[in-house]
């Protein structure tokens, strides 16, 4: 029987061996959370991307003031959701009424008397966050699910919106905008955001044209590559692009916006419109301006 | 009445005695003051996400306390024999049950007073307005809630052999209504018979302490809750605290004490 100093040499030995051998193993596992660039990504892993939807939620709920589905509910009636919100401005109002009513039934009527009771201690009827700067109650969440899945992209658009529609927090948009962007370079969405920061809030036409323009061409370069082309964002970008050459008197361009626009509209014959009143536009405007307009107009 | 009243001055002073209460209160303190020292966006103005994780962290000490104050109680009695002398004083085992739970209720009141204090302060210093009808409320329907739970758990502390076992069987069962209770009901009508008869049963059987959770009125700041109504959950939890007052005493009463 060897000595146990021994033993202990040997063992000491071989530990140090396998940690010559793993180590650099480990450092290029494609797997391995040492490649993380933050100590969240080290500590929590993939668990991350639950934890942000989790927390995205949490902004959805207190978006609601804590009315909000549980998941029982929902596998009911389905959720209400934020972005419904956010995209009120592009909605008709019967189309957010409809929403509206139907997360007000959600809880449907009192099953029991236990039920109608424990009604009076909850969150039971539906609001939103509408008085001036309650909004800013959603953006913990928002930023701590941002923080946690970088690549979850409505993070940072949702949250850039609040930011500047809601709270005049224009700077802490743009530099969120520009986060999201670094984390996603490939990104439409997020540049379309970008450009309306540019647009709305910055009046910087040609900033935001060349972000809308980046915009589209990141479009055509997924849609290309998914196959699954996202016409509601499409949409968009032409619409905004159509209106900023309108304003800016570049009618050829906002013409051909408005045409590509048409292809991909659900309602075709209001781009139709359009056109054909930007063309009266343009005959009826003095030859002077049109002559300028177009050579403004070229790309 | 004055032989129980003796009993939960006891307990009370052996909450004050103890280090729980303190170290849960600076622990609830620190996270809390830690939590709130973040600043997202440059807006120091945002409150709710504080005053959220703070009502948790109230709640998971107040649950502690109780369950830990109430399940060692009739245990730790027997264990040091100093049973024997409380029972020749003379004082029945319904007083000393009465008692003990009045002293492990009592001593959550005065532990909810001093962390509702905290949360006062904390949110009025952040918020600038004083909810006070809504914090009345939440600190009346938990004490009332955490009321229950102090009687389950003595009833507990008669069945079960061990306070460990006891006290994890009980958070298990609380925590378990707290999450679910509310959507038996809704899980029942998708059941087959006889699970959805079973499940109905149970939905209407076990005590609703969900009921008396009212943090996201507070945090969302929603009107008070009806006073009326107020007076019917304090009903609806006196008497669930009495059944399982009652239960324990029909067990206790009998129980050889070696």
């Amino acid at each position: 029987m060897p000595a146990p100093s021994l033993i202990l040499a040997l063992l000491f030995v071989v530990c140090f061996t396998l940690a010559t051998w793993l180590q650099p193993w480990h450092q290029s596992w494609a797997g391995g959370r040492a490649q993380s660039d933050s100590l969240l990504g080290v500590v929590m892993g993939n668990s991350r991307q639950l934890f942000a939807n989790h927390f995205f939620t949490k902004a959805d709920v207190y978006f609601h003031s804590g009315y909000y589905p549980s998941v029982f509910d929902q596998a009911i009636g389905g959720a209400p959701h934020i972005t419904a919100a956010k995209d009120a401005a592009a909605e008709t109002d019967a189309e957010h009424g409809r929403e509206q009513s139907e997360e007000a039934g959600f809880l449907g009527p009192p099953r029991d008397w236990i039920d109608r009771f424990s009604r009076n201690f909850y969150p039971s009827r539906h609001s939103h966050l509408d008085r001036p700067g309650e909004a800013r109650e959603i953006l913990p969440w928002l930023r701590i699910a941002a923080d946690l899945d970088p690549h979850k992209v409505e993070t940072y658009t949702v949250a850039a919106y609040w930011l500047r529609e809601h709270l005049n927090r224009v700077d802490e948009a743009e530099q969120l905008l520009r986060e999201g962007w670094r984390a996603n370079p490939d990104s439409y969405e997020i540049l379309f955001e970008l450009g309306r920061v540019f647009d709305e809030n910055r009046h910087d036409s040609q900033r935001a044209r060349n972000v809308w323009e980046l915009a589209l061409g990141k479009w055509r370069q997924r849609s290309a590559r998914n196959g699954e082309p996202d016409d509601f964002v499409l949409e968009q970008i032409l619409t905004r692009l159509a209106q900023l050459e309108e304003r800016e008197g570049h009618w050829e361009k906002a013409l051909s916006y408005l045409e590509k626009l048409e292809a991909v509209s659900p309602k075709p014959e209001a781009i139709q419109q359009q056109i054909n009143d930007l063309k009266k536009k343009v005959v009826s405007a003095p030859p002077a301006n049109r002559s300028g307009a177009q050579q403004t107009g070229k790309p | 009445m004055n032989n129980a009243l003796s009993v939960a001055s006891i307990v009370i002073k052996e909450l004050y005695r103890r280090k729980d209460f303190y170290v849960l209160f600076v622990l609830t303190a620190i996270i809390t003051l830690l939590m709130g020292s973040l600043h997202f966006f440059n807006d120091d103005r945002i409150v709710r996400y504080l005053k959220e994780i703070c009502l948790l962290l109230i709640w998971i000490s107040a649950l502690a306390i109780a369950v830990g104050t109430s399940a060692r109680q009739i245990p730790a009695e027997r264990e040091n024999r100093t049973i024997f002398p409380l029972l020749a004083k003379p004082i029945t085992r319904g007083q000393l049950i009465a008692g003990k739970f009045l002293g492990c209720w009592l001593a959550c009141g005065l532990a909810l007073i001093v962390f509702y204090f905290f949360f006062g302060v904390i949110s009025v210093s952040r918020e600038h307005q004083w909810a006070a009808a809504s914090f009345f409320q939440a600190l009346w329907l938990h004490w009332w809630m955490l009321g229950v739970v102090v009687a389950m758990t003595l009833l507990g502390s008669v069945v079960f052999a061990a306070p460990s076992s006891n006290g994890t069987i009980c958070l298990l069962i609380i925590l378990s209504i707290l999450l679910l209770g509310r959507h038996l009901n809704k899980v029942a009508v998708q059941l087959a018979e006889p699970m959805s008869g079973v499940v109905s049963a149970v939905y209407f059987a076990v005590p609703h302490l969900e009921l008396f959770d009212v943090r996201d009125l507070v945090v969302h700041n929603w009107d008070p809750i009806n006073w009326l109504i107020c007076v019917g959950a304090t009903l609806y939890a006196a008497a669930y605290a009495i059944f399982f007052l009652f239960a324990t005493w029909l067990v206790f009463r009998r129980q050889p004490l070696v």
